[in-house]
């Protein structure tokens, strides 16, 4: 709790990361920062995917996030000309500061460099966005799905992927019966 | 022998019944249901209340659950099941002895119920028999009684391999 904090009854949650962190990224990453925005109070920059492996470790490193909170995929099928979008949740325990990080991909096999080298974090995060969204990322130690099973076809969170798909079935007297022994 | 004024009155010529061993073996059966209550969803809490006091399924003779499908013979799908819990659910039913019944709970055994995606299995016919369904979202526990004592009828009327 902070003594400073004027809302009364919620925990103080820290604060987003200000201006200065994004100017000190533009100066370092320059054309890498496509847009920075504002939404809520909080901080959003958008990059060029080939900046992430060294942003993420710059902000690790020098900036004191140590944390990755959280890494999710959206699918923008019709609305953006780039597709698909990973967008990274970090912290800072330290400054109790956080920063939101936007990667739109193109095209519909979209890859990324894994962060898994960095936090450890990332290893189910990526795998589960893998499953969901069909995000590839390259240099991943394990890239197999999380949640769902081998004979599944297709990713079922896309935007295109048909709401009555049917899914072959697994498990004993199926076809997909070996694929199903580590169920 | 002399016929007792009971029998002579029942028109019994002689002091015992015939029937035969299927009628017998069904009757025994009907009354002595150890259920399995394989249990993933809400549906659960209809299920317990028609299992304990308030509608009490003992009366029917179905009151003692196993958790071994091995003593079961009766299996109750109370809840949705997924792709991913579709093999278990098949291996339970391939562990348990003959003769054997299946019990569709509520509506996602039956169709998938609401959640007509990619998760869940659109009804457990698709892997194995079921012998009653019985429909709801959950089923109150009377439709449940009601499912009871249909599925009591068919194993009475049925053939029983001796």
């Amino acid at each position: 709790m902070s003594a400073s904090s004027e809302n009364t009854g919620f925990r103080d949650t820290g604060s987003w990361a200000g201006p200065e962190l994004v100017q000190a990224l533009r100066e370092r990453f320059g054309e890498g920062l496509r847009a920075q925005s504002e939404a809520f109070g909080e901080q959003e920059i958008t990059i060029r995917r080939e900046i992430l492996p060294a942003l993420a470790r710059c902000l690790r490193d020098e900036h004191g996030f140590e944390m990755l909170l959280d890494l999710c995929g959206v699918d923008h099928l019709g609305q953006r000309e780039e597709r698909f979008e990973v967008v990274y949740h970090f912290y800072g325990l330290a400054a109790n500061r956080r920063l939101r990080v936007c990667v739109p991909l193109s095209g519909d096999q979209p890859e990324l460099p894994t962060l898994c080298g960095l936090w450890k974090a990332a290893d189910w995060y990526e795998r589960e966005a893998w499953d969901l969204y069909g995000i590839r990322f390259a240099g991943h130690p394990d890239p197999r799905r999380l949640l769902l099973y081998d004979a599944f076809v297709g990713h079922p969170l896309r935007k295109d992927y048909k709401m009555k798909a049917r899914q072959p079935l697994i498990g004993p007297g199926s076809r997909h019966e070996e694929d199903a022994s580590h169920v | 022998m002399e016929m007792s004024p009971l029998q002579h009155e029942m028109g019994l010529a002689e002091p015992f019944v015939t029937t035969k061993l299927d009628k017998v073996l069904g009757w025994g059966r009907k009354y002595s249901i150890f259920n399995y209550p394989f249990v993933t969803a809400c549906c659960g809490m209809e299920y317990m209340s028609a299992a304990c006091s308030r509608y009490d399924m003992d009366r029917f003779g179905a009151g003692l659950p196993r958790f071994s499908p091995r003593q079961s013979d009766v299996l109750l799908v109370v809840g949705t099941i997924t792709h991913k819990m579709a093999p278990v659910l098949k291996q339970v039913y391939d562990q348990m002895c003959e003769p054997k019944w299946v019990v569709a709970f509520g509506a996602c055994t039956i169709s998938g119920g609401p959640y007509n995606n990619y998760a869940v299995l659109q009804g457990i016919d698709q892997i194995i028999p079921v012998d009653i369904y019985i429909p709801g979202c959950p089923p109150h526990p009377e439709i449940v009684m009601d499912g009871l004592i249909k599925l009591q009828a068919k194993i009475q009327h049925q053939k029983h391999e001796v």
